[in-house]
């Protein structure tokens, strides 16, 4: 049997996330599949053009109006569930959007959510983890229900580009109710690489000690061509701003290189880094469980040891 | 009509607990495991219980499902400050959809202006409740919240988003879900603990609120991770950077 797969786009009104191509790669893994993107937005034309783009996407569907110029899930939600009858699955990213999202839809089509997929072991069955990441769970959904899930994009690459969907636009077949309104945002628009998708990160910790030790972070990231990422304990010492969290609570990220700076690395940190290809850690503790997952280890002080880094690239 | 908030709690096995994978893939092993009140639900209570003190809520109602044992993480929120616990008896755990449907049912029956759960569990690790009650209930959701402002017939909530923080006005009643900042929750002491006891915890089974819980999702198995191996250690910054080089990580 073929599946017929919904991804549900994450786009800023004028650009793709990379998460969506995520998705895509998830979504090719399931045998036999089908796989639409839905781009909900107040006018969708670029990006469902870089939808239609991606490897694998067979067509695109956009939605048009006014109040999808900000992501609200109360109002994507009802239009997602009104086009989801020809769907098998209807899988969206694991961010902030999706995770806020998609249980929304799931409720609307009375079916479960597989909440952060990392495997695909057949069209109903999928892998997941749990407790941090300190066990994996496979799960499957029956024949008769709809596969609503979101999708770790850490264990995923991302779809090529070069595809060439048909793009078709379809009425808004929900109206969206008014009780939701979007106020203001502060995304920061930063130069440096996004942390979710960059190949480098330079991530610090409780050890840092104060805002003005993380500028030391910046720089060596700023040589490095890498995004920052902070710690729990980082964030909530206010040495980082909150959308620099790496760990369970924050964002999961699979960067080829992740250099965590005066990090123990609690296990609720640690899960969010598994997937890195190299972990470096520098930390003066070297009992600090960091090191049993770190690549290369530096023990000693960091407030030596980075500057003598930037120094030497 | 009473002013109320309902917050909704899960007893999850205690954040410094480290779990371990039972060796037949049957499941987490639980037995003389520390349980506590899911951090981020503990949060949502502290919320409730401030908004409550800055006198624009008259009642705080907490609700769990889940077995006989989740009564103790109840009276721990009445101990916090709760009004009273509403204790809905499942001795298998539910899925959050059928969480969701209980939640309903309750609210339905308190009426509530606000409810406030944890953005997730951290057992599960699902982060769905919320929103699939928002959705059953028609009403709106505000997700990771960071900040909650109460407004005539309205909230105010900031939302910890990947690219930084989002406001959203939603009208009331809403769902509200808790991100790690919106607040640090109060200790207990134990005058408070004594007092609690005292505090009403109603019971009431699945069945009585109409409800049939279906399974959407079946277990297959539970594996540990994928162990990484332990690397090498490097003795300096020169080291550190050579065996960088080395492994072609530094190249543009």
């Amino acid at each position: 049997m073929s599946a017929a797969i919904l991804i549900v786009a994450e786009h800023d009104g004028s650009t793709l996330a990379t998460g969506t191509a995520k998705c895509v790669a998830c979504a090719a893994t399931v045998a036999q599949a089908q796989i639409t993107v839905v781009v909900c937005a107040s006018d969708a034309a670029a990006v469902a053009r870089q939808a239609a783009d991606l490897q694998g996407v067979h067509r695109v569907l956009t939605v048009e109006h006014p109040v999808h110029a900000h992501p609200l899930a109360a109002a994507i939600a009802p239009q997602i569930a009104a086009l989801a009858a020809p769907y098998t699955h209807v899988f969206g990213p694991s961010s902030t959007f999706g995770k806020d999202l998609m249980p929304r839809i799931a409720a609307l089509l009375e079916t479960a959510q597989v909440s952060d997929i990392m495997a695909v072991e057949s069209p109903r069955r999928f892998r997941r983890p749990i407790y941090a990441g300190n066990a994996i769970v496979t799960v499957e959904i029956p024949e008769d229900a709809k596969v609503v899930g979101t999708v770790r994009t850490a264990s995923f690459p991302a779809a090529g580009t070069g595809g060439t969907a048909r793009i078709e636009k379809v009425a808004a077949p929900a109206e969206p109710p008014p009780h939701t309104r979007f106020v203001s945002s502060t995304a920061a628009k930063s130069d440096r690489p996004d942390l979710q998708t960059a190949a480098r990160v330079i991530s610090g910790g409780r050890a840092l000690g104060s805002a003005e030790a993380f500028q030391m972070l910046y720089r060596l990231a700023d040589k490095l061509g890498a995004a920052v990422g902070a710690s729990r304990a980082a964030v909530d010492a206010g040495y980082a701003p909150n959308e620099l969290q790496v760990g369970q609570t924050g964002k999961i990220i699979a960067p080829e290189l992740y250099v965590a700076i005066g990090i123990s690395g609690a296990i609720q940190h640690l899960t969010g880094i598994k997937d890195a290809r190299t972990i470096v850690a520098i930390n003066k503790d070297p009992q600090a469980p960091i090191f049993e997952v770190a690549d290369l280890g530096l023990v000693g002080d960091l407030f030596e040891i980075v500057p003598q880094i930037e120094k030497l690239l | 009509m009473m002013k109320r908030i309902v917050v909704g709690i899960k007893r999850v096995v205690d954040y410094n607990v480290r779990i371990r994978v039972k060796p037949d893939g049957s499941g987490v092993a639980l037995d003389g495991v520390k349980m506590s009140v899911n951090p981020f639900d503990e949060i949502a209570l502290e919320e409730a219980i401030r908004i409550k003190e800055r006198g624009l809520a008259e009642e705080v109602v907490v609700a769990s499902v889940g077995p006989a044992d989740c009564q103790a993480q109840l009276r721990t929120c009445l101990a916090m400050g709760a009004d009273r616990a509403l204790h809905v008896h499942s001795d298998t755990p539910t899925e959050p959809l059928t969480t969701a449907r209980i939640l309903l049912k309750l609210i339905e029956r308190e009426q509530p202006f606000l409810v406030l759960l944890g953005k997730q569990a951290i057992d599960d690790d699902n982060g769905q409740t919320g929103q699939m009650l928002a959705a059953l209930w028609q009403r709106p959701q505000a997700t990771f919240a960071s900040k909650i402002a109460l407004a005539e017939g309205k909230a105010q909530v900031t939302r910890e988003v990947d690219a930084g923080l989002e406001t959203l006005e939603v009208d009331l009643p809403a769902v509200v879900t808790a991100d790690l900042r919106l607040n640090e929750p109060r200790y207990v002491k134990l005058p408070e603990i004594m007092k609690a006891k005292k505090k009403p915890l109603e019971t009431l089974s699945v069945e009585s609120l109409g409800i049939a819980p279906r399974v959407h999702l079946r277990t297959v198995r539970v594996d540990p991770p994928p162990q990484r191996q332990k690397g090498m250690c490097v003795e300096n910054a020169a080291e550190l950077v050579a065996a960088l080089k080395a492994k072609g990580l530094l190249a543009s």
